[in-house]
């Protein structure tokens, strides 16, 4: 028999004994790694079901899109392709929609769909026919929500503006659509020849006009779309494939899997911690056998091999069962992500991500148990004939330095293999590395503490409790580090969210207005405005808008400014860097709509520059322009730069001299340009103006009365767009929560292995103290102080650290001021009392048992 | 078989250095059975810790069977005492989860030998043929003690070391185990070092060394 041998024989003999010790060990990996098997199981499905749906996505080959109709070098192009091809055109707008039999108004989605579209996928809709029956004209095909919106049914008729349409059926499905789209309005259907009818693309709104194609067998649409690009750029068109279209779809879900990938990773190097604490009371208990095997001959490599071949088996056993417990989680996740995902995902079992969870998770296991287990090569034979001789010779191991080594380069490596990124993995090892030291120097902070300013005073059951936290075998260090790392990613996630969300909490104060009618055309101001006075409703506004585009910055035309955004040239270097030196391409290229205005607003705070300067000072200078801070830096504008506008075709230089910071959060007609007076007051314009109802109902009839006198005036609720908002970012959040439990959870079962392995040394102590007269409240007590102090400073400097965390992501990644919830304090308190709980629930079998019974069963 | 020079043992109590052996040598021939007494803190089981290689000298040697055990690093001072050692605890120190077959096996485990035929004699021997597949926690203390016998000579040992064997047993069981150990350094032809502050067993060796402040200040050898 050989030395390997040996070690198996010996490896499977002593974990037969500590099974269910080890169980709990295999938990906390279990935990995570079934967290990383499902999300990765889950981007996997992701994957394919974007490269199948892709087209279908598209619904073409090929697409056109632009923010006005398509300019003619557009149509030329489109006439040239859809000589050997079809075509269809889509344009996309909102509006109101209002059901004169129930008298019921909404914002709608409304899209007019002209031609065979889609090419690719199919718009299921109920009857089967509706959707084909829309091009026969006078129809309308919407979404069910609608109609129970609008309290109507197939049949009834719908006003679009001018036009009045028979609803013909409702639509069930359309491809690529993402949930969360419909809370901010529902879709509506109809066909393309009806738009005229409507009169709603009227001067100032807001529509999308796409075109799209269907090529010939064999036609190359990336060739044909890298063709077109050059000269449709000038004209702010884009041009769309399939193929980029599934490019940057997966992209963007990659990096969403990504970090929730990052988030299943916490959990389970939360295992790795748990897993560390077990190995490390595992082996203290161990120390007698591994020095009588020592005086019998067994060397030190053969011991650690022993224990590190029980590790990696459980290791093994934790992860498999992580594994299983992944497939069923990752059949849950396009539930909780339903909402956000543009395809529909079938859950199929991964084998990518089955053997990545299992190499994982026996990994972390072995890599986190290696620490630990080194404090056997130090266990001197002598510990069998003298136990004192093991706290005489403590000597540092050599090893100890490459093993934290190995174990801060496994972190950083398993991170980069989650999230794609060295860079990101080395940020989130040095974030864990960090939040792990701080909570380590605490928890070693208290044992000292409490050691040097001992309470002598106290009660003697607080004193004994407080002593527990450094008397030998105590489990202080364990359980402020897996306790207050699971309160500093809970709340970390808690107090982000719960920043961004204020950010988004539209300021609706008693004298805001929560009414908005846009789309106004000057003549009908006038009779906008004494509908709202009639009613005896405040009114402000008209607020005139003029839409507009970017013609030039500094003389450089925006052809020559705005940085491609085709995949391939943003990939190289080259590009990357003319990027950072230029204005963003969406500030280059958005529409603006703009206003003129001669006194700053109440959601607007100068930063640099002056306000107009009195009207006579004026001459012979280019007009005045105010830029908001956000847009001046994305634009590399500052005081003094000029901006050409393309007004309608007119070309309008204007000089930047003020900078503002704007409070987009108040509900008021906000700008990123405000134009000097005496400067846009000719060019075509729409009005918007705005007013506030209590009363929903009445807020209801009013927008109805609207619609039915301006069917072009298109009104938006603000409690039904902060519903929208809050929606949109409940939905994002329930996805990281979700991941996020499983670091609760792993938190758990190490606290509860911690809580555990320490139960058998407490109900002997227990069963000390009542030999000794204690009452069973007194032991109770002494268990409540000892885990009280636990719950308390890992609360403490858990929540500590999340704030420091979210401070830091308000304010350099969301960019937002950050606030402190009150109720974080409530977090703090939940982790502290159940701590103190937990302890509880583990001396309560301490009290329960009889004192014979436990000293004699030693 | 067994020869120790000079050895000297100094430890840090207190930031006070504390002198637990000073200058011990003595021979000791093959088969034979020396018993070192002495009070408790007297340095008897530290001088047993060197003498076996469970330990270091800081100053002198300790020649086991012709080899030089300072000059051997822990691991290296292993094989030795895996191949020529046996032990025997006060305490018994088997091993709690395993059986008290495989406890015999482990010594014949580690030189790669076949061990499961070598245990059943042993258990045999020392009367638990029976109990091989009993837990250490299921023996009383006299048959954990007969297990230990039994592990202690499976490896079949040049010498046995045994720490109080008795110090945990009552007068007969203790009597039994001694009896046992007697019976097998004779039909083995083991060398033993008895360690015991118990002089009527001490009596029972052939040799008495006796120890005080970490001295010889007896050798009935000599």
């Amino acid at each position: 028999m050989t030395s390997v041998a040996f070690v198996a024989r010996m490896a499977w003999r002593e974990a037969r004994a500590a099974r269910r010790r080890l169980l709990l060990l295999t938990g906390a990996v279990a935990v995570g790694v079934a967290a990383l098997v499902a999300i990765n199981g889950f981007s996997d499905n992701l994957r394919v079901s974007v490269r199948d749906q892709a087209q279908a996505l598209l619904g073409a080959d090929l697409a056109l899109t632009s923010r006005r109709p398509l300019p003619p070098a557009a149509e030329a192009a489109l006439d040239t392709l859809a000589r050997d091809g079809v075509r269809a055109r889509v344009t996309s707008f909102s509006s109101m929609a209002y059901v004169p039999r129930t008298t019921g108004t909404r914002l709608v989605q409304v899209t007019a769909v002209e031609g065979p579209f889609p090419f690719y996928g199919r718009y299921r809709t109920e009857p089967d026919s509706a959707w084909a029956g829309l091009q026969a004209g006078g129809r309308v095909v919407v979404e069910p929500s609608l109609l129970t919106a609008l309290g109507a049914q197939v049949g009834d008729t719908l006003a679009l503006g001018e036009g009045r349409f028979a609803i013909s059926g409702t639509v069930t499905s359309i491809p690529g659509d993402v949930g969360v789209r419909a809370a901010f309005g529902a879709r509506v259907f109809i066909a393309g020849r009806d738009l005229a009818a409507t009169r709603l693309l009227g001067f100032g709104s807001r529509a999308e006009y796409a075109a799209y194609v269907k090529l010939a067998p064999g036609r190359d649409a990336q060739r044909i779309a890298a063709g077109l690009r050059p000269g449709l750029r000038a004209e702010r068109v884009r041009v769309r494939t399939v193929a980029d279209d599934q490019a940057n779809l997966t992209d963007v879900l990659r990096r969403l899997a990504n970090y929730l990938g990052l988030v299943a990773l916490v959990a389970l190097l939360l295992g790795g911690i748990g897993t560390a604490s077990a190995v490390a009371v595992f082996i203290r208990r161990k120390l007698d056998t591994i020095a009588i095997l020592r005086c019998v001959g067994a060397t030190s490599g053969q011991l650690f091999a022993v224990y590190l071949v029980q590790a990696a088996a459980m290791g093994v056993a934790g992860s498999a069962a992580g594994v299983a417990l992944g497939l069923g989680l990752q059949q849950l996740l396009p539930a909780v992500l339903r909402n956000v995902l543009p395809v529909q995902v079938v859950p199929v079992p991964s084998a990518r991500a089955m053997l990545l969870g299992l190499g994982v998770g026996t990994w972390v296991s072995v890599a986190f148990a290696l620490l630990p287990l080194l404090a056997i090569r130090g266990v001197s034979p002598l510990v069998a004939l003298r136990r004192e001789y093991e706290a005489r010779n403590r000597r540092r191991d050599a090893w100890q330095l490459p093993v934290l080594l190995l174990l801060a380069a496994s972190v950083v490596a398993l991170a980069a293999l989650q999230s794609g990124s060295w860079r990101t993995g080395g940020y989130f090892a040095l974030g864990i590395g960090g939040a792990l030291l701080v909570l380590w120097l605490a928890s070693v902070g208290l044992i000292r503490g409490v050691r040097r300013w001992f309470p002598h005073r106290w009660p003697y059951t607080w004193r004994q409790g407080l002593a527990n936290l450094y008397r030998p075998a105590n489990q202080t260090v364990t359980v402020v580090l897996a306790l207050g790392f699971g309160a500093f990613l809970l709340g970390t996630l808690f107090l982000v969210q719960s920043n961004l969300l204020r950010q988004l909490r539209l300021d609706a104060g008693p004298d805001r207005p929560n009414l908005v009618a846009f789309d106004v055309q000057p003549d009908q101001a006038r009779g906008v405005d004494s509908l709202f006075r009639s009613a005896g409703l405040p009114v402000t506004g008209p607020v005139p808008i003029v839409p507009m585009r970017i013609a030039a910055v500094n003389g450089t035309p925006v052809a020559r400014l705005a940085p491609d955004s085709t995949p391939e040239e943003a990939a190289d270097g080259e590009g990357r860097r003319r990027r950072a030196e230029q204005p963003a391409g969406w500030a280059v290229r958005r529409e603006y709509r703009s206003t003129w205005r001669a006194e700053l607003a109440r959601s607007e705070k100068l930063t640099a520059g002056k306000w107009w300067p009195a009207l006579g000072a004026r001459a012979g200078r280019l007009p005045g322009i105010s830029v908001e801070v956000g847009l001046a830096s994305e634009l590399k504008v500052t005081i003094g730069d000029t901006i050409t506008w393309d007004v309608q075709g007119l070309r309008l230089p204007t000089q930047v001299t003020s900078v503002r910071e704007v409070d987009w959060a108040r509900f008021e007609p906000n700008f990123f340009v405000v134009f000097e007076p005496g400067t846009l007051e000719q060019a075509p314009q729409s009005l918007v103006l705005l007013t506030r109802v209590t009363d929903a109902a009445r807020r209801g009839r009013l927008q109805r009365a609207l619609v039915e006198r301006f069917s072009n005036v298109t009104t938006v609720d603000l409690a039904s767009v902060q519903q929208a908002v809050e929606n949109l970012v409940g939905q994002v959040t329930l996805a990281i929560r979700f991941m996020a439990l499983f670091s609760l959870l792993t938190g758990a079962v190490v606290l509860g292995g911690a809580v555990a392995t320490s139960r058998f040394q407490r109900i002997r102590e227990g069963a000390l103290l009542r030999t000794l007269g204690a009452a069973r409240w007194q032991v109770l007590r002494i268990a409540l102080a000892e885990y009280l102090a636990l719950g308390l400073l890992s609360a403490l400097v858990g929540v500590g650290l999340a704030l420091g965390a979210a401070w830091a992501l308000a304010r350099f990644v969301f960019e937002t001021p950050f606030a402190v919830p009150p109720s974080v304090g409530g977090l703090a308190l939940a982790v502290a009392a159940g701590t103190a709980l937990m302890g509880l629930a583990n001396s309560a079998d301490v009290v329960r048992r009889r004192p014979l019974e436990v000293l004699r069963g030693e | 078989m067994l020869r120790c020079e000079g050895l000297t043992q100094t430890y840090l109590s207190g930031g006070r250095e504390l002198t637990v052996l000073k200058d011990i040598s003595f021979e000791l021939e093959a088969g034979g059975f020396l018993s070192i007494v002495g009070p408790s803190g007297s340095g008897k089981t530290t001088l047993l810790g060197l003498l076996a290689g469970l330990d270091r000298p800081q100053r002198g040697r300790v020649v086991l069977d012709g080899t030089d055990l300072g000059a051997l690093s822990e691991d290296e001072r292993a094989r030795v005492r895996g191949r020529k050692v046996g032990f025997v605890f006060q305490s018994f120190q088997l091993i709690p989860t395993l059986t008290a077959r495989e406890n015999v096996q482990v010594p014949l485990e580690l030189q790669g030998e076949e061990a499961g035929t070598r245990a059943d004699e042993l258990l045999e021997r020392v009367g638990l043929g029976a109990r091989g597949h009993h837990y250490p926690a299921q023996l009383s203390g006299g048959e954990q003690q007969r297990v230990a016998l039994a592990r202690a000579f499976a490896n079949r040992p040049k010498l046995l070391f045994a720490d109080e064997p008795t110090g945990n047993l009552d007068t007969t069981t203790g009597a039994t185990i001694v009896a046992l150990m007697l019976e097998l350094n004779r039909d083995f032809g083991t060398t033993i070092v008895l360690v015991t502050h118990d002089l009527e067993l001490a009596a029972r060796a052939r040799r008495t060394i006796r120890l005080a402040d970490g001295r010889v200040v007896g050798d009935s050898g000599r």
